[in-house]
């Protein structure tokens, strides 16, 4: 079971609800992956507007558990303050922490995330920090009051997949005990399977499945290859060798010359 | 008096958070509420008094990656 702040889930995909074609669709996608967590965020309302009521209606009707982020924060005070309005509004201590850093690679502004971790951690807040692949930076994170990690394995819908392995490796070496949740830049059921033989404990995406073709038969194949993933790393891989091994036994061949 | 809503300025007649959110036809216990760039909490809206020039932030539930 994956578990995270003490939450046990079945499911190791957390499934975004931007994007959508519609939000039916969006919503049988949820359906379809067997999904247990959903991400949402928080917009300006017009007055008389009734929109965030209706797709939060929408999203409780799912019984599946919210993740709010702060999504398009650039600075440390945008994202603290969104964090404890989505807690009012979301009822959960709960918050997928963004502070970007770069308007072209959505990268994570490292510092400014560190820092608002820190302060929502102190304030009751569970942080699940958008973060890169840094080894130092998660680090930080962890003595800031994070419990899990959310390494990107490429920008925000490049859908380009795992760009360092070596460096994803390298996290989940370092911290065996903490779940690692890869958070944006996968494309296909095959990265999210990749990074799950790795070890990771789950993902996060919702481009990959929004912007499919057919957005709920891809969120059933990403929940699929997640849990081949899964399966696949408990069941220990084969490390990669230089020259060929035959798999058929040598000994006890006919001669013939 | 005059007021930052949303980014918009706007002309009103509301002394409170709450009835200012009556005026403006918000309802719901979805919203969240900031004055200038600070939380207000539901429970504080009644009490809460807003003046002229203050910035206040009226969000709801949106979709989100």
């Amino acid at each position: 079971m994956l578990e995270l702040y003490g939450q046990k889930f079945s499911s190791r995909l957390l499934l975004g609800t931007a994007l959508y074609p519609s939000p039916a669709i969006m919503a049988d996608a949820v359906e379809a992956a067997r999904n247990e967590i959903v991400t949402v965020s928080l917009r300006r309302e017009a007055a008389g507007g009734r929109t965030g009521g209706k797709f939060w209606s929408l999203i409780q009707s799912l019984g599946v558990r919210v993740l709010p982020n702060t999504a398009g924060c650039h600075s440390v005070k945008e994202a603290v303050t969104t964090a404890q309005m989505a807690r009012e509004v979301f009822a959960t201590n709960w918050i997928k922490l963004e502070v970007i850093g770069n308007h072209d690679t959505l990268q994570p502004d490292v510092f400014g995330l560190v820092e608002a971790a820190g302060i929502l951690s102190g304030d009751g807040f569970e942080v699940f920090p958008y973060t890169t692949d840094d080894l130092v930076v998660a680090e930080r994170l962890l003595e800031a009051g994070c419990k899990l990690l959310m390494p990107w394995c490429a920008p925000i819908g490049s859908a380009r997949g795992p760009q360092n392995v070596d460096a994803l490796r390298s996290l989940r070496g370092h911290f065996p005990d903490v779940p690692l949740i890869v958070d944006a830049g996968i494309g296909r059921p095959s990265h999210a399977a990749a990074v799950m033989e790795l070890g990771y404990d789950a993902v996060l995406l919702n481009t990959a499945v929004a912007k499919a073709g057919d957005p709920i038969a891809m969120a059933g194949a990403f929940a699929k290859a997640i849990e081949a993933g899964r399966e696949a790393f408990l069941a220990g891989p084969l490390e990669p060798r230089d020259m060929a091994v035959p798999s058929t036994p040598v000994i006890g061949m006919a001669a013939f010359s | 008096m005059r007021l930052i809503i949303n980014g918009e300025s706007r002309e009103v007649g509301a002394g409170t958070l709450a009835a200012l959110l009556a005026e403006l036809d918000y309802e719901g216990g979805w919203l969240a509420t900031a004055l200038n760039g600070e939380v207000v909490p539901a429970r504080e809206r009644e009490t809460c008094r807003i003046a002229d020039g203050d910035r206040i932030e009226i969000l709801s539930p949106m979709k989100g990656g």
